[in-house]
């Protein structure tokens, strides 16, 4: 089947059913989408398909062809992204990262759809886990964004 | 299932024996002719690692064993501790480069191989846990780092032709003042490295008024990477020709293979290489881990009993963690003293006023959020590599050589960034998937990645202890504290690693019931050993945090009992501790004044605040928490913290820290309990076995006390305090005195 991931395209010989998060992982060798559960639960999967944010480890490869998929690897490329990025840099919100991935992914969902989100659409769509313990940095991120949403 | 075509993808001219994704083939495209590389990534025959190995130098001296200075004047740093968030290699990075005169910003850094060269720490082990890295190692790495300098200063002082006393540093470059020339240390290093290095003793080390880095926010080293999925762990790393491969484990350990009733069909499933027997396991290789786990799960193992000679600790059939808790809190001894001061039993006798009371915690899974895996791979000379997650490389690498035979010398290891960690990598003989990866890799003579699933991981991880403490106090006329005696029954986790209790006491199974700083005359803290089925490990904070949960919640119940306010009587217990009562003074300020409530707060909700103190790990620390009652659930909306760890590295990563123990702190209490029933884990993923969600996190707000007392740690000292403030504000709350956790057990009202 084919994909287009990145605004590229790639031949996938893969079953229907195949969880998106392994092929990405395993067969395009993008390892910056993580598995953290399989089951959907703590968001470390995270991945734009047209724009919304959905948890790759459970999401059927199948569903996903014709249409537009972003990884967290090409996620400086959109505008939106490359300010998340920089934002979680500044305000150094990972510590051991493996969620964080998944975390710029959400957050990027969230700003893409809605420049100035408030509180509560931010506790609403930030709801990935993170074992750490850096959700109050990620919240004084999606501030600071938030703030500068009309930018 | 094969792939791509994407003539962009650069998986060409991979050298055999590099891992594709490792990062330091980034690191290694920069570095020219010449330039000095050393130590990880080389193989270990490598003559100046050999001779760095066999020198009995003091700690931390050999200094090309740890440091690569590239042309491009970037640092490269080996790193004696492993990072998994807690930022040791950003604190490793302001420390040397504090004193080599080189920022941190230029620093590469990455996990030093095994080896005696990278024994930093005075205690003489090389660990990452205890929250040892940085108070246990910081002068030696500061001497490391002027070591550094003094051979870049000798090597301009040759290269420039002045003497050596002419010439000074500025960041990244040796200058010589009077002529005003300067050289790189990139055009410097490799003749520096091939300096002897100087006597230990002959280098001065930085005042610490003229510091530039260390007491700084310094940015994390690792901040970009690990925000745009380009940092690599264990889980990412590819090898070329390596199969993937998954188990499924015996339900309950101890549990052996017996007939497998579809191996035919299992061996047909697409993309399956080879289906293997392990010990207490069942294993399928394949190309696709997706299709080595369907496989695998697809197994139908008709599990054995275990037998007598068990290597593992048994599970048994009708093991409940409920039953287990209830049996603990029954126990009657023998119990071993760990202190006993006064006269404690006396006193109890006679006291007009007594307080007795049984706490017990839950059992936790460490529920990082990577879960674990290892790659293997056999070279064709009969040498072995592994990458693993690990927290002390050494062990793992003698373990790896007892399991496989081979001469440690024979073994590479090789330690990536821990997608977290909090106490689960260390050496447990049946919670690790290397063994597994290791026969696997030899069995089918490919390298071999094995992940084991998140359900795998929640059956097969140990767990963090559990106690249940009888309490019995008496009170002075006044209403004071007396006497306090405490009796845990329990297992430490070092008693369950070792299978038996040793000729000492535990220290990890009574630490925060004893060490306590409280000026109680009378006092007896004592042990009842008490052998578990479950499997048990280190988890952040270990003993403390179950102790002082247990103990500060208590100390509530005496301020209760005695009519005292709980912060006027833990002043009272440290009136000549000047520390505690400044570091309790401080908390008390930094949350706009002791308020114990309850009150209304703005938005109407009923609130009390409770308070805490613990003493882990040469830290001291102080919580005050402030909590209401939402739909029969606690929530804790500020915690603020004071902690006093005498001195510190990086004020950002400090208060990062204490944001992420909060968290933890914050999920054992309220929510988290790893429950066993018929020998099974109920819950195997995070549907059934929840961690603090973004929702219930608190603000936090910290104020680090710099007392200049001998420097303790960081990454676990700010979580023990955490649940008994929430606790105690509960209590002051709601009149419910809550004497186990996770409080998701309980109703409010």
């Amino acid at each position: 089947m084919e994909l287009r991931i990145n605004q590229k395209t790639y031949q996938v010989d893969a079953d229907a059913d195949t969880p998106l998060l392994w092929v990405i992982r395993d067969d395009l060798g993008m390892t910056g989408t993580k598995y953290g559960c399989g089951l959907a639960q703590c968001g470390a999967c995270s991945v734009l398909v047209d724009g919304n944010v959905v948890r790759s480890c459970v999401t059927p490869v199948a569903g996903v062809v014709g249409r537009e998929v972003t990884t967290i690897e090409a996620i400086e490329a959109d505008e939106v992204g490359k300010r998340v990025v920089s934002t979680w840099v500044d305000l150094q919100v990972a510590q051991c990262g493996y969620c964080q991935s998944g975390q710029v992914m959400a957050a990027t969902a969230l700003l893409k759809q809605n420049p100035k989100p408030s509180d509560a659409q931010i506790e609403a769509a930030m709801v990935n886990l993170c074992r750490c313990g850096t959700y109050n940095a990620i919240h004084a991120a999606m501030h600071e964004l938030a703030d500068k949403g009309d930018a | 299932m094969n792939v791509r075509i994407d003539p962009s993808q650069e998986a060409s001219a991979l050298d055999l024996h590099e891992p594709v994704n490792v990062s330091r083939r980034r690191f290694l495209t920069g570095t020219a002719v010449g330039a000095l590389v050393l130590g990880f990534g080389l193989p270990l025959g490598s003559t100046r690692v050999q001779a760095a190995a066999a020198a009995t130098a003091e700690r931390g001296t050999q200094v090309p064993a740890f440091l690569e200075i590239r042309p491009d004047n970037r640092v490269r740093l080996l790193c004696p501790f492993m990072e998994g968030g807690q930022g040791t290699f950003t604190a490793m990075a302001q420390i040397v480069g504090e004193e080599l005169d080189a920022d941190p910003a230029t620093f590469l850094v990455e996990a030093a191989p095994p080896g005696e060269a990278y024994v930093v720490m005075d205690n003489g082990m090389r660990i990452t846990g205890g929250s040892m890295s940085v108070r246990m190692s910081y002068p030696v790495m500061r001497r490391l780092g002027a070591l550094a300098r003094a051979m870049l200063l000798q090597a301009g002082a040759e290269k420039l032709g002045v003497p050596v006393g002419e010439l000074t540093t500025e960041p990244g470059k040796v200058v010589h003042a009077a002529s005003g020339r300067s050289l790189a240390y990139g055009e410097l290093a490799e003749r520096a490295m091939d300096l002897p290095v100087p006597a230990p003793d002959t280098v001065q080390l930085r005042d610490p008024s003229q510091f530039r880095w260390i007491g700084k926010p310094v940015k994390r080293v690792d901040a970009y990477d690990k925000s745009t999925g380009k940092a690599l762990y264990s889980i990412d790393l590819k090898v070329e020709g390596m199969l993937h491969a998954a188990v499924q484990h015996a339900p309950r350990l101890g549990m052996t293979v017996g007939n497998v009733r579809n191996e035919d069909q299992v061996k047909a499933m697409k993309g399956v290489h080879s289906v293997h027997r392990l010990p207490g396991a069942v294993a399928v290789v394949a190309e696709r881990w997706w299709h080595a786990k369907r496989a695998v799960e697809a197994i139908q193992v008709d599990w054995q009993e275990p037998t007598v000679d068990s290597k593992v600790r048994p599970m048994p059939a009708d093991f409940s963690s409920d039953d287990w808790l209830k049996r603990l809190a029954e126990e009657k001894g023998p119990a071993r003293d760990d202190e006993n001061e006064g006269n404690v039993a006396s006193i109890l006798s006679d006291a007009k006023s007594r307080v007795d009371a049984t706490y017990h915690n839950q059992y936790l899974n460490h529920g990082q959020l990577e879960p674990p895996s290892a790659l293997a791979r056999f070279n064709p000379d009969g040498s072995l590599e592994v990458w693993l997650p690990n927290q002390a490389p050494d062990m793992f690498r003698a373990d790896i050589a007892k399991r496989t035979g081979l001469d440690p010398s024979r073994i590479t290891l090789h330690s990536p960034l821990l997608g977290g960690f909090f106490g689960r990598h260390f050496l447990y003989d049946s919670a690790s998937p290397y063994p597994q990866a290791i026969e696997l890799s030899k069995a089918v003579g490919r390298p071999v990645k094995l992940i084991w699933s998140r359900e795998e991981e929640f059956l097969r991880d140990v767990l963090r202890p559990v106690a249940a403490v009888n309490f019995r106090a008496a009170l002075d006329n006044d209403g004071w504290p007396l006497a306090i005696e405490a009796i845990s029954a329990t297992e430490g986790p070092t008693e369950a690693i070792a299978g038996k209790q040793g000729e000492k006491l535990d220290p990890t199974a009574l630490e925060g019931l004893s060490g306590k700083s409280y000026a109680i005359p009378n006092k007896r803290i004592a042990q009842i050993y008490v052998k578990g089925p479950a499997m048990l490990g280190y988890w952040r904070s270990v003993g403390n945090s179950l102790n002082d949960f247990f103990y500060e919640s208590f100390l509530d119940e005496l301020a209760d009992k005695g009519g005292k306010d709980p912060f006027e009587l833990r002043l009272h217990l440290l009136r000549d501790n000047k520390r505690l009562t400044t570091l309790l003074q401080a908390v008390g300020e930094l949350s706009g004044g002791w308020k114990r409530g309850p009150f209304t707060a703005e938005d109407g909700t009923k609130r009390a605040r409770g308070v805490a103190m613990a003493s882990p790990f040469g830290t001291q620390t102080a919580v005050i928490a402030e909590v209401s009652i939402e739909n029969g659930q606690v929530k804790v909306h500020d915690i603020w913290q004071a902690i006093d760890p005498g001195s510190i590295v990086n004020p950002a990563i400090v208060e990062a820290q204490v944001n992420g123990a909060v968290a933890l702190g914050l999920s054992q209490t309220l929510v988290e309990e790893s429950v066993w029933v018929d020998g099974k884990p109920r819950a195997r993923n995070y549907d059934l076995y929840p961690i603090l969600p973004p929702a219930r996190m608190a603000r936090v707000h910290v104020r680090v006390v710099e007392s200049g007392e001998k420097m303790g740690g960081i990454g676990e000292p700010p979580l023990p305090a955490v649940a008994p403030a929430v606790a105690n504000a509960v209590a002051t709350l709601t009149g419910q005195r809550v004497r186990s956790l996770p409080m998701s057990r309980h109703t409010f009202t």
